[in-house]
């Protein structure tokens, strides 16, 4: 009874030997793995970095958002009764240090449920679109051209006086005009995969329509979405808080980057920093995401993701 | 061959500007609702209620309006404003051709800074000269129009007391006071404008280097830069002029942040104005205006690039 077994495990280390040595021959695919420069390691660390402030913020922050704790508004850093204001103080005595903190979570949060509404819409229709084809893949296209015929702050702009400004009115604007442009990319990587040999070879075993979606397309869509997310996340950022800047966006008094830029404009002719510092905030983390996406894409050697960008 | 395919290309154009103007209507003029519910509020009567739809035709069907409204747009009658009742083509006039001045000075710098920039980190690739344009523009694009308005602003009025941080126009201004009135915002969108537009030109002649004539020319000896101004350059001009107008195209999403930053009195800002007072007649002729604007230089990118690159015209 237990001989068999054993020979079982036996043949199937022989096996396992066998696909070792198989990955070693010179013409194997290469195996993924991303080394990043330092500047990419250091870009990592801040996304990182304000992706836990996003989270955390609120029991970190010295301040809730709304306190008006400050001695005076536009204030340099200084301390009183209530604690220390490390930034200073913004346009209504609040303390700039907490609401960038804060800000975080409203910001990131917003933008990045707009670019997953984005995604899921984007690579279903996308997918959708290449598997079927003919008169579904048509009706998408055009109404998806057009979408990106626009520029996206046009649309945003054009929605807002149509439905107004709330959080979740600005997540499913910001979702369904960036989910054009991630049906281009999910579309054209469907319809590139659908015509492989392994595709083929699926069908003819008899697989279904949603098995070869699943087990054979979003697996390979899968690295070339995953680059572009980091794209599209930066665009939505920039389009969200270009919105809050404009004073459409997240209204006061919650703090949000772009509109903390906007209300602390005025202090600058005082010499205060605290429409810099959210500004800053935002360039560290666009710029961080951009370096990571430009650091990855050099790395795998361009390839069909960057063909898309 | 040529003209048949630009011909295509302007007819490609003319049916984006219909779905364009069906897209606007739609979200503007269906989507929200009774239009005049949102313009006399809650507490109407159902009487006047009645009497402004009879007004403003909403008894007609949807596609009937919208005919209508295309009708009134090609002749020029842009409607009246909510904000008021001031004709809407009066108060685009003037600011219209503020806006044209703003992105006119823009192009005329941004385009020969950008390539000459762009020539120049392509000649010297790998340098710490290159490294810094590259970095450089890639902060730019990925950081908001915003943050550079605010960091110019910052330093240039701030701390150095060179520019005004506003653009207030008036009519009795010297024309020395009205340069330095515009520097600001036209300063601000050169940055935003060129970023792209020198990372295109480095990556077009970057692209083209590595052709085989290109080789052939390096193997004669020829001195670097000579190729990239005698065989890279014109190679890469079709390239070139595409960014250039699709950037230009780009200017119309920068110019409404810039405009309203530094109270520019441009046809953006008052587009924005007509979003927060909700007046969607002014926000339909503006976005009509500006995104017939948009698919125009897209168009005109379209074209400079086929009839530059003579492989275009003829497709497989």
């Amino acid at each position: 009874m237990n001989q068999p077994e054993t020979q079982n495990t036996e043949k199937g280390q022989e096996i396992i030997e066998q696909i070792n040595k198989f990955d070693e021959l010179p013409d194997a695919p290469p195996k993924r793995k991303i080394k990043l420069s330092w500047m990419g390691k250091i870009a990592v660390a801040i996304v990182v970095f304000w992706l836990v402030i996003a989270f955390i913020g609120p029991w970190i922050a010295p301040f809730h958002e709304m306190d008006m704790d400050g001695d005076d508004s536009f204030m340099n850093a200084h301390s009183n009764e209530y604690g220390t204001f490390v930034l200073g103080t913004d346009y209504l005595g609040r303390d700039t240090f907490s609401r960038v903190i804060w800000g975080a979570r409203m910001t990131i949060g917003i933008s990045l449920a707009s670019t997953i509404l984005a995604y899921f819409v984007g690579i279903t229709l996308g997918i959708a679109a290449a598997v079927k084809g003919g008169w579904i893949d048509m009706g998408i296209s055009r109404v998806n051209d057009a979408i990106l015929a626009l520029p996206s702050i046009m649309l945003g702009l054009i929605a807002i006086a149509a439905f107004g400004s709330s959080i979740p009115i600005l997540v499913i604007i910001a979702g369904l005009i960036y989910a054009a442009s991630v049906f281009r990319i999910a579309r054209a990587l469907g319809l590139d995969i659908m015509v492989q040999d392994f595709v083929e070879a699926a069908r003819v075993r008899g697989e279904g329509v949603w098995w070869i979606i699943r087990s054979e397309v979003l697996p390979n869509a899968a690295m070339p979405l995953a680059t572009d997310f980091g794209l599209r996340l930066v665009f939505v950022v920039l389009f969200i808080s270009s919105l809050s800047f404009l004073g459409l966006g997240v209204q006061p008094p919650q703090a949000d980057w772009g509109s903390m830029v906007r209300e602390n404009l005025a202090g600058l002719t005082y010499n205060s920093w605290a429409a810099v510092w959210p500004a800053f905030a935002i360039a560290s983390f666009t710029i961080a995401i951009n370096l990571i996406v430009d650091d990855i894409s050099a790395k795998s050697g361009g390839g069909l993701a960057k063909k898309m960008v | 061959m040529m003209l048949k395919m630009v011909l295509r290309r302007i007819w490609i154009g003319l049916a984006t500007m219909v779905v364009v103007s069906v897209i606007v209507f739609v979200m503007t003029s269906i989507l929200p609702g009774d239009v005049a519910q949102i313009v006399l509020g809650q507490s109407a009567t159902p009487e006047t209620l009645a009497a402004l739809r009879a007004e403003l035709g909403l008894n007609e069907p949807a596609y009937i309006r919208y005919f209508l409204w295309l009708g009134d747009l090609a002749t020029g009658d842009l409607g009246t404003s909510k904000a008021g009742g001031a004709a809407i083509a009066d108060l685009i006039g003037g600011r219209f051709g503020n806006t044209m001045v703003l992105a006119g000075l823009v192009a005329l710098i941004s385009i020969p800074l950008s390539i000459f920039l762009g020539l120049w980190a392509a000649m010297h690739p790998g340098t710490w000269l290159d490294r810094t344009v590259t970095f450089g523009t890639l902060s730019t694009i990925s950081v908001p129009e915003f943050f550079i308005a605010t960091l110019m602003v910052l330093i240039l009025a701030v701390n150095l007391h060179w520019l005004p941080s506003t653009a207030l126009l008036r009519d009795d201004m010297t024309f020395f006071e009205l340069l330095l009135g515009l520097a600001m915002p036209i300063i601000t969108l050169v940055i935003v404008v060129s970023a792209q537009m020198i990372r295109m030109t480095r990556a077009g002649i970057l692209n083209v280097m590595n052709s085989p004539y290109i080789e052939m020319a390096i193997l004669k000896g020829v001195p670097r830069g000579r190729i990239i101004l005698r065989h890279a350059f014109f190679n890469a001009v079709g390239p070139i002029i595409n960014v250039i107008a699709l950037n230009l195209a780009y200017l119309v999403s920068g110019v409404v942040i810039v405009e309203t930053i530094f109270a520019y009195p441009g046809l953006a800002k008052l587009m924005i104005d007509g979003v927060q007072t909700r007046d969607l007649p002014l926000v339909q002729a503006c976005a009509m205006i500006f995104c017939g604007t948009y698919v125009i230089l897209i168009l005109i990118a379209d074209i400079g690039s086929i009839v530059s690159n003579p492989r275009l015209r003829h497709p497989k």
